[in-house]
């Protein structure tokens, strides 16, 4: 269930909002008369919710869908979706401003037009809140009822008054975003990702708290609409999750932009003088204080598992990590599963959707899907893009894999070149001497789209031996992938071979 | 006392000629040039005469006006007293009078990590004041830079053996801080060593990540026969390592070519390998050989497009360059990083250029090495002002004389690296050194090497 401030929304109630809220939180809208018994019911419409509702009302089953706040959850109305839209229109921006590398005039005047861009983004969220509606559901035979769920047994929810039974149950409430408790920053105000997309008017100075991916990613499209950024962050190391050289060279690229990344610095407090918010830093035994106009924080996401009632239903969880869940995404209720953000580590709109699929399966048809079998890629929509599938390099080696990376940086590639695109590379970690595939990060323009190659090798066991003889289009940046298997391929030349092959050349 | 001049001419090999693709399709014999050689190592040994200070010992970081003293420069200075013994640059007594000057500083200076003390448990300030040795600008309490000045040290002490009452005392001294350095503190109970600490806030919060200069450091904490560190901690770091194939060579991969360098000043790693090289089936000294051409292709490609950029003009590495902070430069949309890291093939990358760093590689790859170095001294005469080498050199900076940007004044760690990696090329005098040191024997197989010399 998506805690959205939706109902607090401060967005322009423009047509694009009508229509966007008209699908996803109908006005005067009327639960139904629930049904005796359901198959399933699922608590929360976000990505995992719909996905498991569709499957199951695909199959003929008869399954209800309990939303608190708004169809569609974080993905549609406050994350991937609207952060993409306007990330587009930055990347314009910043585009005309180095209209010069491509060979063209810089336009003269950039003036950038931020409600427009929020406009578009507006716009774009509306349409795709379509496929999210409460008409496209009910017409797939799904029960939607809105309001809070509660559990009232091992085997019952109530909403709104009305009494759900279930034979199975999944809980896809999703995760909300975290809280900082810093000294003065709730009296002074800021922004989450719940909030940042109902701007209207560009922060003049903007203070990024907390490193993680929607925080590099909205930092870097504000600043580059114009807003003097800087990004603090409580860890040493920039993105600690990613390969060092990906952090780096994302690094520099903020630089680029004008934007400031301090590391291993802690906001400590918060007050508000003269209108602006000043912020106190420390870095070790360095003190600053930075005045900035609004403050957005992207220090992680708490799994929603509050007011559910768990305990009734015998579901072990915990504030943190949420529900408890085993490799089969059943609660400690056999009856019960989860699925998504509300009990996942790694909170992805597209491991929501790929768990949710795996828990109904197990749910409803016996099946022995395990969460542990799946490859999951991701990717941070900054400018280059980072995107990561399988095991890093460290993984490996902890894991006492010996691991060897073919690396082609993106200067070497032709199209990365002519489209002034070379910040980046294509590393494949492989097990040494075998083609084995164990993962691969990307750090390019389109990262996104080519880790995908990767991760289907991955699932279906392709080793780099027959990367090397799938024929990649000339002029696209994927052949970067085909050349690290070229790369691997020109390795089994080994001096034996090589010593056998000049001999038979001798002919 | 055991001499060394006999050894002299025992070079490594491929020198002093050595067959060199000039590019042009043809190969030609290039000799290294022992004059020039000469004149580069003299002229590098030079600064530690302008920028000691004669009562403590203590060399200065830089030779720009009211530079600290930086006690890795100090661990380079101890090293290259014994250059100046061995090519008689210097007396053997004035050598040692300026090895024990520093030494009782050492021994005597405040160790009790107040904000103004010279260090803690045996650990010293990165920075201190030239003239009374106490900390300054705040600098951390640096684990590898104390390992610079301790191996630095051991090698004084292997090289200075007669049985006077000075180079007694200097052997004792040595032992002693070598001795009371708390490696295993520095572990702050975690799995490997943390980077710094301050008496302000206590540890950094860094911590090493992949390949680097610090397995000097670690080979030091292992072999200490009083704070040895915990055994696994070797491998925790080597963890973080990275195997890659990159431009056709498989390397351990580390950007700057520095890293590639500063522990092979005293060790020798040919034909000695730890775990993670012995599955490589590589070796550390041939890994900076690769990490050398790696540095030559990268130039080769320069993916930015940068003045002077190709196969004998390269170079990238720690070093200063030209800065945004300049007034000369603050209008400048091109980003320049001053004093940092360079490193291929993801940057930073400015267009600056080391040329000691090429000149440093010579005893990994002395063909293309000397190369560059030769190369670089024809193209850019002003790289090396006083006879001295820059810290860096920018040619895509140029200015009105249309001589590429120069970084002011000399940097004591290139100077000293010059010296060493020189003197290991021409008589590997550190490598042999050091393979008689017990603590740094028992600290490579604390950390897994074997075979070779081992």
């Amino acid at each position: 269930m998506s805690q959205s401030n939706d109902a607090y929304s401060t967005a322009p109630h423009d047509s694009y909002e009508r229509e966007r809220l008209g699908n996803v939180r109908p006005p005067r809208w009327r639960n139904p008369q629930p049904a005796d018994s359901y198959h399933l019911v699922v608590l929360g419409a976000g990505t995992a919710g719909l996905v498991a509702a569709h499957e199951v009302a695909a199959l003929g089953a008869k399954v209800a869908l309990v939303e608190r706040s708004v169809l569609g959850g974080n993905c549609l109305n406050i994350g991937c979706i609207p952060s993409k839209a306007i990330i587009r229109t930055s990347r314009l921006y910043a585009e005309m401003r180095n209209a010069e590398q491509y060979g063209a005039h810089v336009p003269a005047d950039i003036c950038v037009d931020f409600p427009a861009a929020m406009e578009r983004m507006r716009r774009i969220r509306a349409r795709i809140s379509r496929a999210a509606s409460a008409p496209q559901l009910i017409a797939a035979g799904v029960d939607v009822f809105f309001g809070h769920a509660r559990f009232t047994g091992t085997d019952s929810v109530t909403v709104e008054g009305a009494t759900l039974r279930f034979k199975r149950a999944l809980i896809a409430t999703g995760a909300r975003p975290d809280r900082p408790s810093i000294p003065g920053l709730t009296e002074a105000g800021y922004l989450t990702n719940e909030s940042v997309f109902d701007l209207t008017e560009l922060p003049a100075r903007l203070l990024v708290i907390g490193g993680g991916p929607l925080g590099c990613e909205l930092a870097q499209a504000l600043c580059r609409f114009g807003s003097q950024t800087i990004i603090a962050q409580k860890k040493p190391l920039f993105l600690p999750r990613e390969e060092r050289d990906a952090a780096q060279i994302l690094s520099d690229s903020f630089a680029r932009d004008g934007m400031e990344v301090r590391l291993n610095a802690e906001a400590v407090n918060v007050r508000v003088e003269h209108g602006q918010k000043l912020v106190d830093l420390i870095s070790d035994d360095y003190k600053s204080t930075v005045a900035v106009d609004a403050i957005l924080t992207g220090t992680g996401r708490v799994p929603n598992v509050d007011g559910l009632n768990l305990e009734a239903a015998g579901v072990d969880y915990d504030n943190t990590v949420g529900v408890r869940v085993d490799d089969f995404l059943r609660t400690s209720n056999r009856r019960i599963y989860a699925a998504g953000d509300a009990c996942l580590e790694p909170k992805f709109n597209h491991t929501a959707d790929a768990s949710a699929r795996i828990a109904v399966r197990n749910a409803l048809f016996l099946g022995r899907q395990r969460l542990s079998a799946l490859t999951i890629p991701w990717c941070t929509y900054t400018d280059p893009e980072i995107a990561h599938v399988g095991l890093y390099v460290r993984q490996a080696r902890e894991r006492g894999i010996p691991v060897k990376t073919f690396t082609i940086p993106m200067h070497d590639v032709d199209r990365a070149v002519t489209d002034s695109e070379e910040v980046g590379f294509v590393k494949i970690h492989v097990r040494e001497r075998t083609d084995r595939i164990l993962g691969a990060t990307i750090v390019a323009r389109h990262a996104g789209e080519m880790i995908n190659e990767l991760t289907l090798a991955m699932v279906a066991g392709i080793g780099l031996r027959d990367v090397a003889r799938v024929i990649h289009p000339s002029g696209t940046q994927a052949e970067a992938i085909k050349m690290a298997a070229d790369a691997y391929s020109r390795t089994r030349l080994t001096p034996t071979i090589r010593s056998l092959l000049g001999r038979w050349l001798k002919w | 006392m055991r001499s060394f001049a006999s050894d002299r001419h025992r070079g490594i090999s491929a020198r002093p000629s050595t067959l060199v693709n000039t590019g042009r399709g043809l190969h030609t014999f290039i000799a290294i040039n022992e004059q020039t050689l000469d004149q580069l190592q003299r002229a590098a040994f030079g600064y530690f005469l302008r920028t000691v200070n004669p009562t403590n010992g203590l060399i200065a970081d830089t030779s720009r006006e009211n530079s600290p003293s930086s006690i890795a420069v100090v661990g380079f200075a101890l090293s290259a007293y014994p250059v100046a013994v061995e090519r008689r640059w210097m007396a053997r007594s004035d050598a040692v009078d300026r090895t024990l000057a520093v030494l009782r500083f050492l021994r005597d200076s405040d160790q009790s990590g107040s904000p103004e003390a010279t260090g803690y448990n045996g650990f010293y300030y990165h920075f201190l004041n030239m003239q009374t040795g106490a900390r300054v600008w705040r600098s951390e309490l640096s684990m590898i830079d104390t390992a610079l000045l301790i191996v630095g040290a051991l090698a004084a002490s292997r090289y200075f053996t007669e049985n006077t009452a000075d180079e007694i005392e200097l052997r004792d001294l040595v032992d002693a801080l070598y001795r009371r350095v708390d490696w295993r503190w520095a572990q702050n109970g975690g799995d490997t060593i943390r980077q710094g600490w301050k008496p302000e806030c206590g540890f950094l919060h860094y911590g090493w990540e992949g390949y680097n200069e610090a397995i000097v450091l670690y080979v030091l904490a292992l072999g200490s026969p009083t704070h040895p560190l915990e055994c696994d901690c070797y491998e925790a770091w080597t963890t973080t390592y990275q195997w890659e194939n990159l431009y056709g060579y498989d390397f351990l991969y580390a950007g700057p070519l520095f890293v590639h360098q500063f522990s092979h000043a005293w060790i020798d790693f040919r034909g000695i390998r730890d775990r993670f090289m012995r599955e490589k089936r590589c070796d550390y000294f041939e890994n900076s050989r690769r990490a050398t051409m790696v540095q030559r292709e990268y130039a080769r490609r320069n993916p930015n497009g940068f003045s002077g950029y190709d196969k004998r003009c390269w170079g990238l590495t720690a070093c200063d360059g030209p800065s945004n902070s300049m007034p000369e430069l603050s209008r400048e949309r091109r980003r320049f990083y001053g004093y940092a890291a360079r490193g291929v093939p993801y940057g930073p990358d400015d267009g600056t250029l080391s040329g000691w760093a090429a000149l440093a590689s010579l005893p990994f790859a002395p063909e293309i090495a000397w190369c560059a170095a030769s190369h670089m001294l024809r193209r850019y005469p002003e790289m090396l002002p006083a006879q001295c080498y820059a810290s860096g050199f920018n040619p895509t900076l140029r200015g009105a004389d249309h001589a590429a940007w120069v970084s002011a004044g000399h940097f004591g760690l290139d100077q000293g690296l010059v010296v060493m990696m020189i003197e290991n090329y021409r008589t590997q005098l550190f490598w042999r050194l050091m393979r008689d040191c017990p603590y740094v024997g028992n600290g490579l197989r604390g950390a897994g090497f074997r075979g070779g010399w081992l």
